[in-house]
C-alpha cells in the first residue's frame, strides 16, 4: 500500500517548458582526443531529453561538464535558477553544482558500497541538512529532529521506487539490477531540479527496463523534474523522452522529438548505418 | 525466537539500542565499568586505565582511517602534540588539568587539519607516506625545539585535582579516564547517524560521487582529520597526566602502527570495535608477560625469550586476524550477539 507522497521532490519552481539549462559551445579534449566539440543544446522545465549516440560519442563526457566533473576548454554551461538568476557553471565544483540542484547517477554504480539503502539515501539528502556539528555530536534537538524529518522524506522515495524490503540492507550485498534502483534513489534524495541520468538501464533485463521507466516516469510526471537520458535501448528512448540530441565522435548531428530523429537521415546514417530496423520499430 | 524489529516511530527505528537485549546488554556494560574498580587492584586498574586511554585514541584513529579511508600513519605525533601542548600548560603556565586537556585537544586538531591538507591531492598509501612525514617532522620539532620542550629531556607534569581532590591514583583517574572516553564514544556514535558522519563515509566509499552528491571533499576531509585529532590529542594529554611524564620516546612511529593495529584488528569503522582493539592490544602483552612468569617455575629458559615471544606472537595475532576475520572482534562480538538472538534456530 502506498502512503500518500508528502514531500517535494523537484527543488525547482520553473513553469514547464522555461528554459533551465543552457550549453553553448562546448568544446572538451583530452591532449589530441575531442571528445565534445562545439556542442549546444537547451534544456527546459519538466521535459525529458534522450541524449544518443554510438559508444565514444560523448555523452558521458557531456554529462561530467554538466556536474563538474570535467572542465570544457571552451563554450559555457549556465543553469537558470528559480528566482530568473543564471549562474554559470562551467567551472564551478561538482558539490556547488550540485548545491544548484543538479544530481546524477553514473554508467557504472558509484554507491556508498558499505552504507545500507537507507543511509545511501539519506546521504543523498545531504545539501539539505543544516544542523550544526556540535549538535550533531550530542544528536539532540535540531540535529534529531531534521534526522527524522529527512527519514520521512527519504521513506516517500522508498515507496515510490518499491524497495521497502531491502532499506536496511548494505547495498554492496544487493542485485546489480536494485543497486541501480537505488542509486536513481540516491540522486532523487537530492531534490534534484535536473535529473542526469547516465545508462539507468544499462545491463537489465525487460522487467527490470520497464520497471525503471516507469519510475523515470513518475518522477517527471508526478514531480515535475527535468530529466536527461544517456541510453542505449532504443525502444525505450523513443518511448519515454520528449525531446532527443544526437551525438557522434563529439558532435552534433541531430535533435528533436523522436519522430524527427527517426526521420533524420544523417542520424539514420551515422547511427546505424544503412540499417533502419530499430527506428522504425513500432 | 524473534521474528523482526519492528517499531511504529522513525525515532524509535533509528535511536542506538533498538531492542531490549541491546538496551539490558549496555545496562549491564555500564553497571560493570563501575563496580570494576571497586573489586579491582591496582594492576588491573592500571591495566584498565591504559585501555580507556587507548580507547580514546583507537576512536580518534578509526573515524580518520576507519571512517573516512584516509590511512594516517602520524597518530603517534598528534599524540605527542596532545601530551606536549598538555604537560607544557599544566607544567609551565600552571593551568588546571582539564583546561590544558581541552587547549591540547584544539590544538591537536589544529594540527591535525593541517597536515590533513595533502589528503585532497593524495590517496591510500601516498597519505600514508604523507601523514608518516608529519609523525617525524613533529616528533623532529618536539626534540628539538629545547627551549619550549626541553628537548629529549623528560617534561614533568604535576598531579590533576579537581574539586580540591588530587587524581593521583589509578581509582581516581579511572573514573577521569572512562568518563571521557564514554563521551568519546558517545560523540563518535552521534556523529555518525548524522549527514556529518555520512559524508565521511561516502568519502571512504566513492569520493567521486560524494562530491557530486554535494559534498565538499576538501572540507569535509580537514574535518575528520580535526575530529580525529581532537580525541588523539585527548588520548595524549591523558597520557601525560596519567604518567606525570612526558617523553618523546612514548610518540613514536611504533605507536602510529599500534593503534593502526587496534582499530584493524578492533573492526574499522567502529566504535565498539575501537574499544575491543584497544582492549585486545593492551591486554595481549601483559597476557604474555604474565604467563612468561608463570611458566619461568618450570621453563627457566622463558624469560630470556618472553621479549622476543611477545613480538611474534603480536605480528602472528595480527596477521591471523587479517586472514581469518578481517572486520575484526566487533565482527566476532556480532557474530556471537546473532547466534543467541536466533538460538537455538539458527536458520
Amino acid at each position: 500500500m502506498l502512503r500518500g507522497f508528502t514531500h517535494q521532490l523537484n527543488s525547482s519552481t520553473l513553469n514547464p517548458g522555461d528554459l533551465q539549462l543552457s550549453v553553448e559551445h562546448l568544446t572538451l579534449s583530452f591532449g589530441g582526443v575531442m571528445a565534445l566539440l562545439n556542442i549546444s543544446l537547451e534544456l527546459y522545465q519538466s521535459e525529458i531529453l534522450a541524449i544518443i549516440g554510438p559508444n565514444g560519442a560523448g555523452k558521458t563526457s557531456l554529462l561530467n561538464c554538466i556536474s563538474g566533473l570535467y572542465h570544457p576548454q571552451e563554450g559555457h554551461i549556465y543553469y537558470h535558477a528559480d528566482d530568473g538568476k543564471q549562474h554559470e557553471i562551467t567551472t564551478l565544483r561538482p558539490y556547488h553544482i550540485a548545491k544548484l540542484g543538479i544530481a546524477r547517477s553514473f554508467q557504472n554504480i558509484e554507491l556508498f558500497r558499505h552504507m545500507s539503502v537507507l543511509n545511501n539515501l539519506m546521504a543523498g539528502a545531504h545539501i539539505h541538512m543544516r544542523s550544526d556539528l556540535f549538535s550533531s555530536l550530542i544528536y539532540w534537538g535540531k540535529a534529531q529532529r531534521e534526522q527524522i524529518e529527512f527519514r520521512c522524506f527519504v521513506e516517500d522515495i522508498i515507496d515510490l521506487l518499491e524497495i521497502e524490503s531491502i532499506r536496511e540492507k548494505q547495498v554492496g550485498e544487493l542485485a546489480y539490477g536494485l543497486q541501480k534502483r537505488v542509486e536513481l534513489g540516491r540522486a532523487l534524495a537530492m531534490k534534484p531540479a535536473i535529473l542526469l541520468l547516465d545508462e539507468p538501464m544499462a545491463g537489465m533485463n525487460t522487467e527490470e527496463k520497464e520497471d525503471m521507466a516507469r519510475f523515470i516516469l513518475d518522477v517527471n510526471e508526478e514531480h515535475g523534474v527535468t530529466i536527461v537520458l544517456i541510453e542505449h535501448d532504443m525502444g525505450v528512448v523513443m518511448d519515454i523522452s520528449d525531446r532527443i540530441v544526437v551525438l557522434n565522435f563529439g558532435q552534433k548531428i541531430g535533435e528533436g522529438t523522436p519522430d524527427e530523429v527517426r526521420q533524420n537521415p544523417q542520424v539514420i546514417q551515422a547511427y546505424l548505418g544503412e540499417d533502419q530496423r530499430a527506428f522504425t520499430r513500432k | 525466537m524473534q521474528s523482526g524489529i519492528f517499531h511504529s516511530t522513525y525515532q524509535a527505528d533509528m535511536a542506538l539500542r533498538r531492542t531490549h537485549a541491546e538496551k539490558i546488554r549496555m545496562v549491564l556494560f555500564l553497571l560493570f565499568m563501575a563496580a570494576f574498580p571497586f573489586v579491582a587492584d591496582r594492576y588491573y586498574l592500571t591495566l584498565a586505565n591504559q585501555v580507556g586511554i587507548a580507547t580514546i585514541g583507537a576512536i580518534g584513529l578509526n573515524i580518520l582511517t576507519g571512517y573516512t579511508g584516509q590511512i594516517s600513519l602520524g597518530q603517534g605525533g598528534f599524540m605527542a602534540v596532545g601530551a606536549y601542548t598538555a604537560g607544557l600548560l599544566t607544567a609551565r603556565l600552571g593551568m588546571p588539568w582539564y583546561v590544558s586537556t581541552l587547549a591540547a585537544c584544539l590544538a591537536t586538531a589544529a594540527i591535525g587539519a593541517l597536515f590533513g591538507i595533502p589528503s585532497l591531492r593524495l590517496k591510500g598509501l601516498y597519505l600514508a607516506i604523507a601523514t608518516l612525514a608529519a609523525q617525524e617532522i613533529i616528533l623532529w620539532v618536539v626534540t628539538h625545539w629545547k627551549t619550549l620542550t626541553g628537548g629529549v629531556d623528560a617534561l614533568v607534569v604535576p598531579n590533576p585535582t579537581l574539586f580540591g581532590l588530587q587524581i593521583n591514583t589509578d581509582f581516581r583517574f579511572y573514573w577521569v579516564i572512562w568518563l571521557l572516553a564514554g563521551v568519546s564514544a558517545l560523540t563518535t556514535v552521534n556523529l555518525f547517524r548524522t549527514h556529518y558522519g555520512r559524508a565521511f563515509i561516502a568519502i571512504r566509499d566513492q569520493d567521486i560521487a560524494a562530491e557530486v552528491m554535494g559534498i565538499n571533499l576538501f572540507r569535509y576531509k580537514l574535518l575528520a582529520f580535526a575530529i580525529s585529532s581532537f580525541w588523539v590529542g585527548m588520548a595524549g594529554a591523558l597520557t601525560a597526566h596519567y604518567r606525570n611524564i612526558v617523553t618523546w620516546e612514548r610518540f613514536t612511529v611504533d605507536i602510529s602502527v599500534l593503534y593502526l593495529a587496534m582499530v584493524i584488528i578492533g573492526g574499522l569503522g567502529s566504535v565498539s570495535g575501537s574499544f575491543f582493539g584497544a582492549a585486545f592490544m593492551t591486554l595481549l602483552p601483559a597476557f604474555l608477560t604474565n604467563l612468561g612468569r608463570a611458566l619461568k617455575s618450570t621453563f627457566p629458559f622463558v624469560d630470556t625469550i618472553i621479549p622476543f615471544v611477545q613480538q611474534a606472537v603480536f605480528g602472528l595475532v595480527i596477521i591471523l586476524f587479517l586472514i581469518f576475520e578481517p572486520e575484526g572482534l566487533r565482527k566476532i562480538w556480532k557474530d556471537i550477539k546473532d547466534y543467541f538472538r536466533l538460538w537455538p534456530f539458527s536458520y
